[in-house]
């Protein structure tokens, strides 16, 4: 298993770790079955995200795709936020092994499920915006990366 | 605490000793011939050949003429468990029987004799990473072929009670085959009181290269030809011999079967320091397989809401190679199947680590990797999501 330089410094020193106590967008995706759950705060501001934290239960890719969609997001207008690739967040990481290729697509999806999450406290229905969320329990059909 | 480096992966593999490099060199470079070869400097090589081979023999309790060179302990394993199956079948023999809990070595080869049309019994391990005898005799049928069993757990480092499953097979008339790989240097092994047909190891667990294992067959047992071609290894096992490797696999088991009590005993004391002080330090976290019937140097531990890569790669950072699981299957996500076995549900299985000490390993060693460990559990779980709602559980 070879990380770039760029993975191993996102792991050994996380950005944006933690929690956001008045957080207005908060989600989580992923499944500890799988071994890895990520879980996104956002604190949305006149359509800005002023900050952003997250807390991650996963391998050293994993950690490192959430530390990544952290620092490309903060900052960002909720637009912006929504045009998220993982493939950005790869790109962002000078790449990932092929294994670790869905680690980037959870920290996607991290992303937009906390999304989804402040369009739904102000009473909008996330899905026209930010598309469907995968649940938790069909990630770990459709991801392919294991036996169960 | 200033850094070091702890090498704590030794079932992974061990680093080559001096006294085996020494005794590899002049066949790495002046003694060079073909051991088959008629002139002296082929003969020279086939004393070389036949003295290693000699020195495996004693370490077993076999004859020499019953301990056949390989390229390695996957090598050695596919060849009993499918060269005993093929000539079971032609007697009409179609059953084998394993565990769930093998070296994928053992596991894979069943299944591919299953694919064959074999029919393969596999033996549930119990929460302790353990066979009972009992499990073997029940299983054994008429038309069973082949009883194949680790002699210790590569993952979680139990001890199986390899004797008494041999006298059972013994006296049932049935081939038995154990894959010993972890259990040279750390078990006193002897192929006849144990009534084993069969045995696998591998040079590179005993700070022999690696490329080089062994199958030893028992006089007068029959199994099909794995590798054809020339007439090496009694015309069993083709292929010019790796003869520097196993000058060297010579030289480590005669090491490695020396005082085995002495050595055993300061292992024990580096593992059970760490067991001890992280099960009282740490909360949620648990050893894997029996305390008691385990191998003096590993140990396997389990803590709740971390996952096992971080786990190494933080250890990594701190100078501490060890391993989460087994190395082999490090290419896959699933959570290793032996800890599965033991009934392990997958969350807890993914929060795995295996320490593996040689006789290199010192207390200052076990000092430094406690000291480093229990930190960066601490580091990881504050910042697990699983972690946060375990602790939320338990307050409510």
């Amino acid at each position: 298993m070879l990380y770039s330089d760029k993975v191993l410094d996102h792991f050994s020193s996380p950005r944006n770790v933690g929690e956001i106590p008045d957080a207005n967008g908060v989600g989580e995706v992923g499944n500890a079955v799988c071994g890895d759950i990520m879980k996104m705060y956002l604190k949305i501001e006149n359509g800005v995200i002023e900050d952003v934290k997250f807390k991650t239960f996963g391998c050293g890719a994993a950690i490192a795709t959430s530390s990544m969609a952290t620092e490309l997001i903060k900052g960002k207008t909720v637009e912006e936020a929504l045009k998220l690739t993982n493939q950005a967040v790869v790109t962002a990481l000078d790449g990932l092994p092929p294994a670790k290729i869905h680690c980037s697509v959870l920290a996607e999806q991290a992303v937009r499920s906390a999304l989804s999450d402040y369009y739904r406290r102000q009473g909008i229905d996330p899905e026209p915006i930010v598309g469907k969320i995968e649940e938790p329990e069909h990630d770990c059909e459709s991801c392919g990366s294991c036996d169960h | 605490m200033e850094k070091r480096f702890v090498y704590a992966d030794n079932s992974a593999t061990t680093a080559i000793s001096k006294p085996v490099l020494d005794a590899m060199m002049p066949y790495l470079t002046e003694c060079y011939g073909n051991p088959s070869s008629v002139y002296s400097k082929g003969r020279e090589a086939k004393a070389a050949l036949e003295d290693a081979r000699a020195k495996v023999a004693a370490a077993l309790g076999a004859k020499p003429n019953e301990i056949y060179f390989t390229s390695c302990g996957s090598e050695a394993d596919n060849w009993a468990i499918k060269g005993a199956a093929m000539a079971g079948a032609k007697k009409g023999k179609k059953h084998i029987i394993t565990t769930n809990f093998e070296h994928h070595a053992a596991l894979h080869s069943f299944q591919a004799m299953e694919k064959q049309g074999f029919e393969v019994t596999y033996l549930p391990v119990d929460s302790e990473g353990l066979i009972s005898p009992e499990q073997v005799k029940e299983a054994i049928r008429p038309d069973t072929a082949l009883v194949s069993i680790m002699y210790v757990n590569n993952e979680i480092g139990t001890i199986l009670p390899i004797p008494e499953i041999g006298k059972i097979c013994r006296e049932a008339k049935v081939l038995f085959h154990t894959d010993a790989v972890q259990a040279i240097g750390n078990v006193a092994v002897n192929v006849v009181e144990q009534n084993i047909d069969m045995l696998s190891l591998a040079g590179h667990k005993i700070h022999a290269p690696k490329g080089v294992g062994v199958l030893y067959i028992r006089n007068g047992v029959g199994i099909e030809t794995f590798m054809d071609g020339g007439a090496q290894e009694r015309s069993k096992r083709a292929g010019t011999e790796n003869l520097a490797s196993i000058v060297g696999l010579g030289k480590a088991i005669e090491i490695a079967s020396a005082d085995i009590d002495a050595k055993n005993e300061k292992k024990r004391a580096i593992r059970d320091k760490i067991i001890d002080t992280v099960l009282e330090r740490v909360p949620r976290c648990r050893l894997n397989g029996s305390r008691e019937k385990r191998l003096a140097g590993s140990l396997n531990m389990s803590f709740e809401g971390i996952e096992g890569e971080s786990l190494l790669l933080m250890l990594d950072m701190k100078g501490i190679c060890a391993s989460s699981g087994s190395a082999c299957t490090s290419g896959s996500l699933d959570p290793s199947h032996v800890l599965l076995a033991i009934g392990l549900p997958h969350e807890i299985a993914h929060g795995s680590l295996r320490l593996s000490f040689s006789d290199d390993n010192t207390m200052e060693d076990a000092d430094y990797i406690i000291e480093s460990l229990i930190p960066i559990i601490e580091r990881l779980r504050a910042m697990s999501p699983v972690w946060e709602k375990i602790m939320a559980e338990e307050n409510n």
